[in-house]
């Protein structure tokens, strides 16, 4: 773990591991101007989200897991068991146990929904018969027995998405691996399969590893979020606790927060623009700052004598956010995005360029310890 | 037409429909631009040259006697084992081909670049040379031929045995970069799933890879088949001249024209028509095909 998320919250699943089950895995994979190297932990029955930006090395972490690609340096252990130690152990991935369900699904186009289930029962020795009754019971699982004789072709891409995680599953896999498992579907299809993929990983007994770069898809299927940028763990920890303390500006972003690092000494932050926020929290130290663009109430005139942090604003852009008006400013403790209502933005008369007051009350902020 | 804004105003509004017909004409003129004459005339000249040869085989034809001839025994035969040893050899190219051309498509060993150039080099070899290297290796004193004449007492040129491998030698290339080219084109993501559902190698090809690239493969044996029938330079070389068991049709026919020229021209005929049924198929194939 690079960073330990909250000294108050229990410690990670990793240093609680004692027992060899589920997934401990320190992963290095070197590529050229790319270095992949992060630990993970997945107990049994728990699923994790990796998430992260494009680029961030989530596709090659799973590819190191499924045993796609091999490790540079560290070790995968799987319920005890080494699959690859970077020198000598690497176990091929037809023997590893681990499910992959693909972004794209990669369903062999030339074989039934029921054949594309069946094959992983079929590799493991099951005799035909077995591995289509194996195959019919999974179908019916993820409630697609009425497709079972068509193509992939001829599926929907939610009926596609489900065939391929019926296809992992067939095999009780103690890793399951999903790549952006909603990524390929519309909108409307990906609420439904969302809510259902998450009652069957809900149900999966082994290790779940989802990769995603959607906060949603991260915070409805996932119980513990390990996000990472550049190839690094940059944060850890519950939904609940990524959404309220986020540690960088991608974090902040996805969770759509306001975000600073500065020095706090009690009530106050300092940040390195020279401004100084006032907090409710008491916080001491290296800490970050973060409060919601709805906090930020915007003026055209200075306000006085108000428990407020305010500061003069310059706007650099102007945009609809659902039912708001998104204005980002400059200026102050840094960017900044406020949401503020119609009416409020057509009394302002905004423009990019204009100058503004920006107000945040302490009570909206939240403040606590970046080390 | 009168609620029409914004097609302009005036007349110009009222009789839209030819102002829509009347704005197309340029792009069709512009279609039928004049080809310049120093490309149409080589151009038509290179066509009538392609296919007059043609042409004079079906006028020459003896059409009225062709049933007949075409149901002589030496023409049968020639047909016969024509057929034998095209198919034979296309077995023996799927056989060797596939694995090879897998090889060189999917596994990453030294001096690939290389064995790919080889298996290029029957297909620009002058037929008659891969004969004669064949006939050196093969033969009675070649450098294999001998042992295999001494221990098994077999000997395979002048053979059918020796058509087949005449015709697979000079064909399999066909088939392997076909082949080939089908497996770079199929994802080898699929094959990486089909790994992570525990198939080994052998399954992922037999199960996986194989049927994927199924078009590819049966476009390359068509190819590899034509070549085969129609082999002639390795064949009269390697093998021989003997009715019945080296003689192919290509051979029936040069030696036929000395003889015989209206069933030298029959068995021509039968083999344009195969040719040309070859070309259908494999466009129908390469059109229809969902890749």
């Amino acid at each position: 773990m690079t960073t330990v998320d909250n000294p108050n919250s229990p410690p990670p699943a990793a240093d609680r591991a004692a027992s060899a089950v589920g997934l401990r895995a320190h992963l290095v994979v070197e590529r050229t101007a790319f270095r992949l190297d992060i630990d993970l932990t997945v107990a049994p029955g728990e699923v994790v989200a990796l998430l992260g930006p494009n680029g961030a090395g989530k596709t090659t972490a799973l590819r190191a897991l499924a045993g796609l690609t091999p490790l540079t340096d560290g070790r995968i252990d799987l319920d005890g068991t080494c699959l690859d130690d970077a020198a000598g152990t690497f176990v091929p991935p037809e023997r590893r146990g681990v499910g992959v369900v693909f972004q794209d699904y990669l369903l062999f186009p030339h074989l039934s929904a029921l054949e594309n289930v069946a094959f992983g029962p079929r590799c493991r020795g099951a005799s035909r018969t077995q591995a289509r009754a194996i195959a019919h019971e999974w179908l019916a699982r993820v409630g697609l027995a009425d497709v079972a004789g068509r193509r992939p072709r001829q599926l929907s891409g939610g009926q596609a998405q489900r065939v391929a995680l019926a296809r992992a599953l067939a095999l009780r896999p103690a890793l399951l691996l999903l790549d952006e498992p909603l990524a390929a579907l519309d909108a409307r299809t990906r609420l439904d399969t969302r809510a259902e993929l998450h009652r069957h990983l809900a149900d999966h007994p082994g290790a779940t590893l989802v990769v995603t770069h959607d906060p949603l898809d991260a915070f409805v299927l996932a119980d513990r979020l390990v996000i990472i940028e550049n190839g690094r763990v940059v944060q850890e920890g519950d939904a609940a606790t990524v959404t309220a303390r986020p540690r960088t500006d991608y974090v902040a972003r996805l969770v759509g927060l306001n975000l600073y690092r500065g020095r706090a000494d009690g009530h106050t932050v300092a940040l390195p623009t020279g401004m100084a926020l006032t907090t409710a929290d008491t916080v001491h130290g290296d800490a970050f700052v973060a409060f919601p663009p709805a906090a930020v109430a915007l003026h055209s005139d200075p306000l006085q004598g108000s428990p407020r942090n305010t500061w003069s604003a310059t706007v650099t852009g102007v945009t609809r956010h659902g039912d708001n008006i998104r204005v980002q400013l400059a200026g102050g403790p840094g960017e900044a995005s406020a949401d503020i209502t119609p009416a409020a933005a057509a009394a302002l008369r905004l423009e990019p360029g204009q100058q503004l007051w920006a107000a945040v009350k302490a009570t909206e902020t939240r403040a606590y310890p970046a080390g | 037409m009168v609620t029409d804004t914004s097609s302009g105003t005036g007349p110009s509004a009222l009789d839209s429909p030819t102002s829509t017909v009347d704005r197309r004409r340029p792009a069709r003129r512009l279609a039928r631009r004049r080809v310049p004459a120093p490309l149409a005339l080589p151009a038509a000249v290179a066509l009538a040259f392609l296919v007059l040869p043609l042409v004079g085989l079906f006028v020459r034809a003896p059409w009225p006697t062709l049933p007949q001839r075409l149901t002589e025994p030496e023409v049968l035969a020639a047909l016969r084992l024509s057929l034998v040893a095209a198919t034979l050899a296309t077995a023996v190219c799927l056989v060797l081909g596939v694995p090879l051309a897998w090889l060189l498509a999917r596994v990453d060993f030294p001096g690939r670049r290389l064995a790919r150039a080889l298996v290029t080099v029957p297909l620009v070899l002058p037929p008659v040379v891969g004969g004669l290297a064949l006939l050196l290796l093969l033969g009675r004193r070649g450098i294999i031929g001998q042992w295999l004449d001494k221990w098994f007492d077999a000997t395979i040129p002048f053979t059918t045995s020796a058509v087949v491998i005449a015709e697979a030698f000079v064909a399999m290339p066909f088939l392997v970069i076909a082949v080939e080219g089908a497996l770079r084109g199929v994802d080898d993501r699929y094959e990486e799933a089909a790994a992570t559902l525990g198939a080994s190698r052998w399954t992922t090809f037999r199960r996986v890879t194989l049927p994927l690239v199924a078009p590819g493969i049966a476009a390359g044996s068509v190819l590899c088949w034509a070549r085969a029938l129609g082999e002639f330079g390795a064949t009269i070389t390697f093998a021989g001249n003997f009715p019945g068991r080296t003689q192919t049709m290509p051979l029936s026919v040069y030696l036929l024209l000395e003889t015989d020229p209206p069933a030298a021209i029959v068995l021509s005929l039968v083999l344009l028509a195969v040719s040309v049924a070859i070309l259908v198929a494999l466009r129908e194939k390469w059109i229809g095909s969902p890749a």
